[in-house]
């Protein structure tokens, strides 16, 4: 390879993770002049309490929802029990329910004074003991509810599109379908499982919205207490260089612990292989596992939501919905957009030039998916507040150039949700055998013509699960709209913040519902995208 | 004429800003379970008679600093750290995020006692007429109940700056203060105007005459003091 086809690969993904680069830059630089005097205090008093929080929570959710996320996707994919095609799609679904909505509805529904404790203690008498729901357990079985979708539907395209022959092969060694799921299906999905594993491991580590309503102290809620109870951006903007650290080792050991391991398709042409009746009360226990599921993450929270809404929607819904949805909608498919584009230039680069340089620059560009929005909203902000300075000069005048546009906004989007895009189109560039692009180079086809012809269209199922994927996260997005938002860009989700902020959580269930209501049709995409990758399989 | 609608302890002493409406944050007990009379002062809820009857907001939330800073200021910093020990010795349960929260927690029975936004409270009997929690105000025999403010001023680089004090004129006017007032059951900074039937039925009291640009200057060191006494 000649260096200037090295080159250009590298400088793609330099530019790439040009908005990343800016943060940390600006993080780094503010985190040098925090005050050494409540640093002191916070390691004396704070840092190792969050910090032993963050693991227990990253550790117990992503534990949790791959235990779900896995167990569900072999079970729609691989086996057969009474109601398996409407779960195959149903258990998605939570994937429209904002973490944080998930978590004022269960605290307003479980806790003490919540509706069910009441009941059960009216039937079984005051001293009845109930779990708390507010609790590291609480907390934790909120956000694996709210995560697990990411791992089934990861598991789930794995398990449906490369295991047939590969399980196949192990039936007829003799194992059986248990020994097959552990032995030879999870092995083969690693690259996947892993990958949904760090899209939770990643929500959890920026979430601000749920723990705060359980008062669950992490990084975030540390960030967020500096920067707004004690009043040094400096100091937060360190916690947040520690958290940045924090990730980074935790993405090194991660890619340490997979090695060199290549993974591609086995066979393109795999048949559907026969799934395993589950007959029975083995099939009714499937049944009753996936309704829990469903139940707890979707079904009953949307009908608490509903049921909400339809209380204060008389007095409150009005033309301002409309508004609050459009730009919710026109926002997410702008991002969606963008962050798709840069991914498919990255995986691209990436696949052209296993140099150090590229690689080194798409590990940066993913890693604002961890960065709490608080913190890449800040340094977006510090970042243009910049670029304005230089365009002042250049043109004169007093304007705001970039700071408080829509772009600042998309900035602050493709920072935070290019590592949600960039996942399924490097799963997708992996499963590319690398035999087919030699034979394709050897036919003398260029660079641009193997995009076009040749990874484009074997690309299709991750490039619409990317899209979908950025689509939906931008619409449950909170702090990075709240804070770089062009003035009267009110969304859904600062509605939610507004209403939730005031302890009124039945005027948020409103806008709450929107947004699950919004999301649906991407998830659904998202499910349509999957059955027909199993038919085609 | 700002200066002659609102109290001094209510604005900026420079002019910058002017409180509108008035929140006090003062205690909350259960109708059932507590009669006024064991009731005094903030710290009183610390002594062993509460252990595990009272409810706290977390410590994270700006109105809960901004009464342990007014205590560091009336008390000073060892003996409102002692307070807020053993105020943190009777949880009944782990802080709350929100009031609503907990005064739904006292009516439940939970737990008897706790600090709450007067206005939350405000909300809660609108809606459920009867709700079994009651205000009491807090320091009345010392320095008076805490107040937070909602308030109002004029940007450096306002382009309309004489149209901008005008609304801010109009705001504190009696007419318009009691309707500012009336929307989130507060009391009107304007102390001519009467509150709301349900707000005025809690009784007058007299606020802690302490500015409250003082308590926002003391908030770092309150909230260094509830990280170190652990209150979540």
């Amino acid at each position: 390879m000649t260096s200037s086809q090295r080159l250009g690969p590298a400088l793609a993904a330099i530019a790439v993770a040009l908005p990343m680069i800016a943060v940390i830059i600006a993080v780094v630089q503010g985190a040098s002049g925090a005050d050494p005097e409540l640093w002191s205090h916070l390691r004396e008093h704070v840092l190792g309490r969050v910090a032993l929080n963050t693991v227990i929570l990253v550790l117990g959710v992503v534990a949790i929802a791959m235990a779900l996320g896995t167990s569900l996707a072999w079970l729609t994919a691989a086996c057969d029990f009474p109601g398996r095609s409407f779960f195959s799609w149903a258990l998605l679904l939570p994937m429209a329910m904002p973490a944080y909505v998930l978590a004022f509805v269960a605290v307003a529904a479980l806790d003490y004074a919540g509706a069910v404790p009441m009941a059960l203690r009216g039937w079984f008498g005051d001293g009845l003991w109930l779990p708390p729901i507010r609790s590291t357990a609480g907390v934790i079985g909120v956000l694996a509810l709210a995560g697990y979708p990411y791992v089934y539907l990861m598991a789930r395209g794995a398990f449906l599109t490369h295991g047939a022959r590969a399980l196949e092969a192990a039936q007829s060694l003799g194992l059986g379908p248990w020994q097959g799921l552990f032995r030879v299906a999870v092995p083969l999905a690693r690259p996947w499982l892993a990958g949904g594993a760090a899209l939770v491991a990643m929500e959890t580590l920026a979430d601000f919205g749920a723990v705060s309503i359980f008062n669950y102290d992490t990084f975030t809620t540390a960030i967020y207490q500096a920067w707004f109870a004690l009043f040094s951006i400096e100091t937060a903007l360190g916690l947040a260089l520690l958290l940045l650290l924090f990730v980074a080792a935790a993405l090194a050991i991660e890619r340490a612990a997979r090695g060199r391991a290549r993974y591609s398709a086995a066979d393109s042409g795999a048949r559907t292989a026969l799934r395993v009746g589950l007959s029975g009360a083995r099939g009714w226990a499937a049944t009753g596992y996936a309704s829990l599921v469903f139940a707890l993450g979707f079904a009953l929270p949307a009908l608490a939501l509903a049921r909400w809404a339809w209380k204060v929607a008389p007095i409150d819904l009005d033309a301002r919905y409309v508004d609050y949805a459009l730009r919710t909608v026109g926002l997410a498919g702008m991002a969606a957009f963008a962050c798709l584009t840069l991914a498919l230039v990255l995986g691209y680069a990436t696949r052209q030039s296993a140099g150090r340089i590229t690689q080194a620059a798409a590990r940066v560009a993913t890693l604002g998916y961890a960065v709490p929005g608080a913190v890449l909203a800040v340094g977006v902000v510090t970042v243009l507040g910049a670029t304005d300075q230089g365009f002042r000069a250049l043109a004169g005048g007093e304007g705001l150039w970039l700071q408080g546009t829509v772009f600042a906004l998309l900035l602050g989007y493709v920072a935070r949700f290019l590592a949600v895009a960039h996942g399924p189109v490097q799963g997708g560039f992996a499963r590319i055998r690398p035999s087919l692009e030699e034979a394709a180079r050897g036919l003398g086809l260029g660079a641009r013509e193997l995009l076009a012809r040749l990874h484009l269209p074997l690309l299709g199922a991750g490039i619409g699960t990317a899209v979908l994927l950025v689509f939906v996260d931008v619409m449950k997005e909170m702090p990075i709209t709240l804070m770089t938002r062009p003035f009267g860009w009110d969304t859904l989700a600062v509605r939610v913040f507004e209403m939730t902020a005031e302890g009124d959580w039945e005027r948020a269930a409103l806008p709450s519902l929107a947004i699950v209501i919004a999301g649906l049709l991407p998830v659904a995409l998202l499910t349509r995208r999957m059955e027909r990758a199993a038919r085609a399989a | 004429m700002l200066e002659a609608a609102i109290p001094a302890h209510l604005r900026d002493p420079a002019g910058h800003w002017f409180g509108l409406a008035v929140r006090a944050r003062t205690i909350a007990y259960s109708t059932a379970r507590v009669q006024p009379s064991e009731l005094s002062t903030y710290a009183a809820l610390g002594e062993a008679r509460w252990k595990g009857r009272l409810c706290m907001r977390s410590g994270k939330h700006a109105y809960n600093q901004s009464l342990v800073a007014m205590m560091i200021g009336d008390l000073g910093e060892q003996a409102t750290e002692r307070v807020v020990r053993s105020w943190i010795a009777n949880l009944a349960a782990e802080p709350f995020s929100s009031d609503t929260l907990m005064l739904k927690a006292i009516a439940a029975g939970q737990c008897d006692v706790g600090i709450t936004n007067s206005y939350y409270l405000g909300r809660l009997q609108h809606e459920t007429p009867g709700f079994p929690v009651q205000i009491f105000w807090a320091d009345q025999g010392g320095r008076g109940t805490h107040v937070n403010i909602s308030g109002g001023g004029v940007t450096k680089y306002a382009k309309n700056r004489a149209e901008a004090i005008r609304f801010l004129e109009w705001l504190a006017s009696p007419a318009i203060q009691q309707r500012f007032a009336a929307v989130n059951f507060e009391f009107p900074a304007n102390a001519g105007v009467e509150p709301l039937p349900t707000v005025a039925a809690w009784g007058k009291f007299e606020p802690n005459l302490v500015n409250v640009g003082t308590i926002g200057r003391t908030q770092p060191a309150a909230v260094k003091l509830m990280d170190r006494a652990g209150w979540r």
